[in-house]
């Protein structure tokens, strides 16, 4: 479509190398969530894994944190068009917590404390591809940032790196989480756009 | 129609600005004349997409304020953010006539829908009452009785969007409640000091917890905070509050 506005990009952002087709750098860290904070106590926190099988393995706050885990430095891309760039977090490679976890399964399903959901397929939490990261910055990760813990999948749009994870579900298929089945793309690749149903 | 338009590919179109009007001095409102429109839920959401001269591009996301009518247009209230990219130019730079892209509607979460029967709760934080404005609107129009309180947080008088016709459906909307806080300087008169919204307001203004309203809490973040927190421990169920923020998007 040839729509060109006349006057418009005396104001552009900055271009920098690393931004995915459309979006914009921001350097705040905006919050997006669709309801309100949970608070969780560390004593009532337990993180889940359920195999399709019915399979569990089970984390407590301490049990999580003495784990082997990983600094990393990585870019995030939010379906809402900003994109922050060089974040560094502290957390748990998923390629541990899966470790010793039989399945079969293809896909998995993030769940969080509140209900809230998302679909991963697994290839994209393992090989040091995602994490569950508790710290931010140094700092022990807040509350409306996804603390205690959240799921951290950099290269997918970032409400697929669930805020206050609880769990994952290994599933035989693709079945769309909280956000997908409200219109957002069923996989969510930054590089391609895929940003609503259909992209 | 929600159905409709959350499935399938959402393609770009052509919407034709067709009236602007003034909503504040940093604020306006944007009429589009958008054919082939699949229509919208109040709540949802466009992306909006520029293209310069030289071919660079931006997007943004912002709320429709307008509810939906056969044969009707897309009305968006752009805030402009002085430090912005995009919005300045929305509210300072496009003529009627002149044409924008449009991707949408977007969004099957921060809506409401007619037959959801519960009472309802708005709570808005500045530009974030532009997607309550379009249920208040879709409200109107359907002649719903489901009485709705707004409660709406602006710095000054000056900055209340839709200050005359808000009043207008409080007159012609029987159950249409709007209780209105100011954060800097309140009106002339006025027995409510300036205050940032707190627990007695909400308590005051809004529904108690019994009557499980659906609650929908719109602005920039800290206000979403403090709001939903606050509901949250009047009793409010998690489960029925639903919120977006607008944060950083410019």
């Amino acid at each position: 479509m040839g729509i060109i506005s006349r006057g418009f990009g005396g104001r552009r952002r900055e271009s920098v190398p690393g931004l995915p087709p459309g979006q914009y750098l921001t350097h705040d860290f905006p919050v997006l969530s669709a309801g309100p904070t949970p608070r969780i106590p560390l004593d009532r926190w337990s993180f889940t894994i359920t195999t399709e099988t019915g399979g569990k393995k089970s984390w407590n706050w301490s049990e999580f944190t003495a784990l082997p885990h990983d600094d990393v430095t990585v870019d995030i891309h939010c379906v809402t068009k900003w994109s922050k760039l060089g974040t560094t977090w502290r957390g748990v490679s998923l390629d541990t917590l899966l470790a010793d976890v039989e399945t079969a399964a293809d896909y998995t399903m993030v769940h969080s404390f509140g209900g809230y959901t998302t679909n991963v397929p697994l290839e994209d939490l393992l090989d040091g591809k995602a994490w569950i990261a508790y710290k931010f910055d140094g700092e022990d990760l807040e509350p409306e940032h996804g603390g205690p813990a959240r799921m951290l999948v950099p290269h997918l749009y970032f409400w697929k790196s669930a805020k206050w994870v609880n769990g994952l579900e290994m599933i035989n298929e693709d079945e769309p989480g909280f956000w997908e089945a409200a219109g957002y793309h069923i996989y969510g690749d930054p590089w391609l756009e895929q940003r609503y149903q259909g992209d | 129609m929600a159905r409709a338009a959350l499935s399938g590919r959402l393609t770009w179109r052509a919407g034709t600005l067709v009236e602007a009007r003034p909503e504040t001095p940093t604020a306006r409102t944007l009429v589009l004349d958008v054919p082939d429109w699949p229509g919208h839920l109040p709540g949802q959401h466009v992306d909006v997409r520029l293209t310069a001269p030289d071919g660079y591009r931006a997007q943004r996301s912002y709320s429709i304020a307008s509810a939906w009518q056969e044969g009707g247009k897309v009305e968006l209230t752009i805030q402009r953010l002085d430090d912005g990219e995009v919005s300045p130019y929305l509210t300072d730079v496009l003529e009627v006539g002149d044409q924008i892209e449009l991707r949408g509607p977007v969004g099957g979460w921060f809506v409401w829908r007619e037959a959801q029967q519960h009472p309802v709760l708005l709570l808005a934080g500045g530009s974030g009452v532009v997607p309550l404005m379009a249920m208040v609107r879709a409200r109107g129009i359907a002649r719903a009785k489901q009485p709705f309180r707004m409660i709406y947080s602006a710095r000054t008088p000056e900055d209340v969007l839709y200050r005359e016709e808000l009043p207008r459906h409080v007159r012609d909307d029987l159950g249409f409640d709007l209780f209105l806080n100011f954060t800097r300087k309140a009106p002339e008169g006025s027995p409510n000091p300036p205050k940032r919204i707190d627990v007695p307001t909400i308590n005051t203004h809004g529904w108690p917890p019994d009557f499980t309203p659906d609650c929908y809490v719109c602005g920039p973040t800290t206000f979403v905070e403090t709001a939903a927190d606050i509901l949250v421990a009047l009793g409010h169920d998690p489960k029925r509050i639903r919120t977006e923020r607008f944060g950083g998007t410019s």
